[in-house]
């Protein structure tokens, strides 16, 4: 299998400024000086091998949106934030503008993570084929209400590929594109559910938008369950643990510690922090990774868990 | 758990040892109610000495977030000090640095809190 992330960002999409532009390249210059790069290749070279990521890239701004690869023709896609619009733009770009069939997997409903629908330009084509799966009673709903006024200018009617809207149940086995796929309910506003997700003895896990209360040790104990020796977990990590049990306690989102601690007790292989905060940038996102790379680091028992932030692009291969 | 107390006037510090996690923090939010219970405007005020923790986990330190507010919904107050490199490091990581009052020493801790209490201190 392989991840690609095509939003990462949480609750809504971000861009960077000019600002944050121009510091990079400030910080880019800065550290180029004196290093003589002089061709294109020097300096792809230098930017590629040399630079900090925080520097010679970005994090990204879409919102959630996360593509499993099986190896076969179906895309599996989780959520359907402003990134599903890039992973549509670029199907159509390299496969053509019809045949295609897409499973998706919908944590919930909120905005953040349907607003890429309508932007979606495979649902708007004929001969392809849309599955979107989920807990929700309000599945169907959700997505109609969004396309169509006041909210958008294009009515759902107007979407003319085959959509379709399946309702799963949670805490249930289901085999789906070739995947075994397992819904978990989980702590956030009107429910979010997590996807636990195997193929040939790889495991994915997706849980965003949920919170994670402590003082429901049985309950922590299922999520350890549902982690168990995952190839990779996908974690809501937008917030600090103190702000998650204080000010933002029940707006439904949890932390990187409580993510490393969950993927130790579960001795799951790699952690990826996601739904990142909408006010951090780049540089703040880097510092999150060294930190919680740190926290596992001094905190490991006899298993070691891999710590990653995902970001808009990246492929991991399990 | 057990929590050694000792007192200096106004001020009682708590001294914990051993890991505070999932295993532990109940009996750790246990031995530290009857302290609570009595840390009101005026009198008792805990300092929370961790110099014998070596760990601490995300259920631990909601333990702390809970008794920090309700130590200040009665008007009284909880600081910790004395925190190991790697319990200081899971503070910063955490942000509970920010949120709770957080002290090098014992002794800076009642310095900042109760005069009478540092007198106590140094009389000792």
């Amino acid at each position: 299998m392989l991840v690609r992330f095509w939003g990462t960002r949480g609750s809504i999409p971000v861009a960077m400024t000019s600002a944050e532009v121009q510091r990079k390249l400030v910080n880019a210059l800065v550290a180029a000086a004196g290093r003589g790069l002089d061709t294109a290749g020097k300096a792809r070279a230098f930017v590629e091998g040399e630079l900090e990521f925080s520097i010679s890239h970005t994090f990204g701004g879409n919102s959630s949106c996360v593509q499993i690869e099986t190896g076969d023709e179906d895309y599996v896609v989780c959520d359907l934030g402003s990134g599903a619009r890039v992973l549509g733009n670029t199907v159509l770009a390299t496969r053509g503008p019809a045949g295609h069939r897409f499973h998706v997997f919908m944590s919930h409903l909120h905005w953040d993570h349907i607003m890429g629908f309508p932007f979606f330009m495979p649902a708007y084509l004929p001969g392809n084929h849309v599955r979107i799966y989920g807990c929700h009673a309000t599945l169907e709903e959700a997505f109609r209400r969004q396309n169509a006024a006041p909210s958008f200018p294009v009515d759902f009617s107007r979407m003319s590929a085959r959509i379709e809207f399946i309702r799963l149940e949670p805490d249930r086995d289901y085999d789906i594109a070739g995947l075994r796929v397992r819904a978990k309910l989980q702590h956030h506003g009107g429910d979010s559910y997590g996807y636990r997700i195997e193929r040939h003895g790889k495991v994915v896990v997706y849980s965003t938008d949920s919170e994670h209360k402590q003082d429901d040790p049985e309950r922590m104990k299922t999520f350890v369950e549902f982690f168990r020796d995952a190839d990779l977990v996908i974690f809501d990590a937008q917030y600090s643990l103190a702000d998650s049990i204080s000010v933002k306690e029940d707006w439904g989102h949890s932390s990187n510690v409580v993510g490393v601690e969950l993927c130790q007790l579960a001795r799951a292989r790699r952690l990826c922090l996601y739904h990142h905060e909408p006010i951090f940038d780049d540089e703040r996102i880097a510092t999150l990774l060294a930190e919680t790379r740190r926290l596992e680091e001094i905190t490991r028992g006899d298993h070691r868990v891999e710590v990653w932030a995902a970001y808009d692009g990246m492929e991991i291969a399990l | 758990m057990e929590l050694a107390p000792k007192r200096y006037a106004d001020t009682v510090a708590l001294f914990a040892t051993g890991r505070i996690d999932h295993a532990t923090a109940e009996p750790f939010k246990a031995a530290l109610a009857p302290h609570l219970a009595v840390c009101v405007a005026g009198r008792d005020r805990l300092v929370l000495d961790l110099g014998g923790v070596e760990y601490i986990s995300s259920v631990g330190l909601r333990v702390l977030m809970l008794a920090s507010k309700q130590a200040k919904a009665q008007g009284g107050s909880l600081a910790v000090t004395h925190l190991q490199p790697v319990v200081r490091e899971i503070f910063e990581i955490s942000r509970f640095n920010l949120v709770l009052e957080v002290f090098p020493t014992l002794r800076e801790a009642l310095a900042k809190l109760s005069p009478p209490a540092l007198t106590a201190f140094d009389a000792i």
